[in-house]
């Protein structure tokens, strides 16, 4: 493909598997913290961004800035092509049939949102039935129980085991004639299992039930495939996959995205107003109102076109050394309990360590310049599962090393000293 | 450990961590009462108190949290008893103080005395918070405002 000039050749990733390079490409990762050498393990929250995104982004507001598929001058056409090229890359990033199946919102909120909102309310009424699971972020909960409460359908749960796994027996007993959707994340980001959402996703559509995969915590660590998985919806968030905030994706499927009414009103997304009434635009635009978060996307596009450059089987693996190099260490120490252990996970470590609050945890690593994430992660119906007030949570990006993860527990050794 | 590090975490509140007075303690006769949260790390208390003739008689606080919130709200009700309300008023003015004005004077802090450690949090903005929580939920119980105590609210 080619691409508009300010999307640069990815560089930074060679092919062998240098982790040391990986921080490289990530300017803030060299700056100190505390003067420390940052050690940044906070990444389910956000992901730090490498020097292609921040430089497409640069690029474009140095070159081509303009609004987007409204004027008729020059930069407003260069704007619109890089806006509708980086929707074509995050096609291709998940590999959707069509272009017009993404639909560029702020994130996975907004995407969840959005199809509770028009999906939801004209397809979901009384005597409906919604399946969620215990380990969905609130993002992946509240929004249902809003069109409960409006629409009279019902809510159901499918409960964890005590590893952090789905009970399948639950899926089998509450997946029925009545469930119209299905709405399960790819990863939990409080326990960081990985969900069998192909499996999942089969026996919904055995019984008419549509899908909706919140993929914000697996779209930086796995080939996403929507065309193989065959969801009905699935939704990411760019800042988690090394992109900027306030920008992130809704896949639909062609003919749901065409049957659903707008979301919001406004530019963009109609094709004639007049005062009586509107007639709207075709999916995306139809839900894409007003003017987009165009650096954003374009954002979007030059982290797909990163993660591209490095091949997943390559990323996966690398991870995954290092999360289970995580994982021994951290169970080797005395009074740490690791909370989430499937035998299935992706980037997330989420522990208890003696009776020392993780608030504490949080404020001793920090001063050693580690960045943790300590709280209940907005899963709270997790912690109550686990009878936890909160968890320290450790999330892992690619540039993570074995190295960050002895200073961690360098850091914990602190830690449990000035608890002693 | 760095000095700001031992500050926050000095032997006293350590101590009120490990063992904190008047918890799980229900005062006899209480009259006062207040819960409070911390929704963002999930800190939540309650306080008991049995207020007699404009004085604090006895107290007791229950719940969970971190180590900054627990020693916060021990050796409050540790400093509290005995004292009339006007005087744990002005207490809580010195405290709030304490904990968020750099330039608040030290000899204006004089009559915190074991309260001083609690200053250790100025330079942890993040946990300014905790060290206060325990002190709305007292302000709360004094006062008989029924409300659920947050530092989120507002
Ligand atoms: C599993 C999961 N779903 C949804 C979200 C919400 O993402 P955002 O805040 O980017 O909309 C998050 C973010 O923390 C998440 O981890």
């Amino acid at each position: 493909m080619n691409y508009p000039y300010f999307f640069l050749e990815p560089t930074g990733i060679s092919a062998g598997l240098d982790p040391e390079k990986f921080k490289n490409d990530f300017p803030i990762l060299r700056k100190p913290v505390r003067g420390k050498k940052l050690v940044y393990l906070d990444n389910a929250a956000t992901s730090q961004k490498p020097h292609t995104v921040i430089e497409a982004i640069r690029q474009y507001y140095l070159d081509s800035n303009a609004n987007v598929h409204r004027g008729v001058h020059w930069l407003s056409e260069k704007a619109t092509e890089a806006y509708e090229m980086a929707r074509i890359k995050m096609q291709e990033f998940i590999n959707a049939d069509h272009a017009d199946e993404i639909v560029f919102v702020r994130g996975s909120t907004e995407a969840i949102n959005l199809v509770a909102q028009t999906y939801g309310r004209k397809e979901i009424g009384q005597g409906d039935e919604i399946l969620i699971t215990e380990m969905e972020h609130h993002s992946n909960i509240v929004p249902w129980q809003l069109l409960v409460e409006e629409t009279g359908a019902d809510l159901q749960v499918i409960h964890i085991d005590d590893n952090g796994e789905l009970i399948r027996e639950e899926l089998r007993e509450k997946l029925t004639e009545k469930t119209k959707l299905v709405a399960i994340t790819h990863i939990s980001n409080a326990l960081g299992t990985v969900n069998p959402i192909r499996e999942i996703i089969r026996s919904a559509h055995e019984v008419g039930a549509r899908v909706l995969v919140d993929g914000a915590q697996a779209a930086p660590h796995l080939k996403i495939d929507v065309h193989d998985l065959d969801c009905d919806f699935y939704t990411l968030s760019g800042h988690k996959m090394y992109a900027p905030t306030g920008i992130g994706i809704l896949y639909g499927k062609r003919e749901l995205l065409q049957n659903m009414p707008p979301y919001q009103g406004g530019g963009e997304m109609i094709t004639s107003v007049s005062l009586t009434g509107s007639s709207y635009a075709k999916p995306p635009y139809r839900f894409e109102a007003g003017t987009p978060n165009i650096e954003g996307a374009i954002g979007l596009g030059a982290a797909a076109d990163y993660l591209n450059s490095i091949d997943f089987d390559t990323l996966s693996a690398h991870e995954n050394e290092v999360l289970d190099y995580a994982t021994d260490r951290l169970s080797a120490m005395d009074g740490l309990k690791i909370i989430g252990t499937s035998g299935h996970k992706a980037g997330i470590i989420s522990f208890v360590i003696d009776s020392i609050h993780p608030h504490d945890v949080g404020t001793i690593l920090d001063q050693a310049g580690i960045a943790v994430r300590t709280g209940h992660h907005c899963a709270m119906p997790i912690m109550e599962r686990f009878q936890l007030p909160a968890t320290t949570r450790v999330s892992l990006a690619l540039y993570n090393t074995k190295d960050d993860i002895d200073s961690l527990v360098e850091g914990l050794k602190q830690v449990k000293e000035v608890f002693k | 450990m760095n000095d700001s590090l031992r500050e926050l975490y000095e032997e006293v509140i350590l101590d009120h961590n490990r063992n904190p007075r008047n918890y799980n303690h229900t005062p006899e006769n209480a009259n006062h009462t207040a819960h409070g949260d911390n929704p963002l790390c999930g800190d939540r208390y309650s306080v008991k108190l049995t207020v007699k003739d404009g004085r604090i008689d006895d107290a007791g606080f229950e719940g969970s949290g971190c180590a900054i919130s627990k020693a916060s709200a021990s050796l409050m009700l540790e400093s509290v008893k005995g004292k009339s309300l006007e005087e744990v008023e002005h207490l809580f003015n010195s405290v709030h103080r304490h904990l968020t004005d750099h330039k608040a004077n030290e000899e204006s802090d004089d009559e915190l005395g074991k309260l001083k450690v609690l200053g250790g949090v100025k330079e942890f903005p993040m946990r300014v918070k905790c060290a206060i929580l325990p002190w709305h939920i007292l302000n709360a119980a004094i006062n008989e405002t029924d409300q659920m105590v947050s530092t989120e609210q507002q």
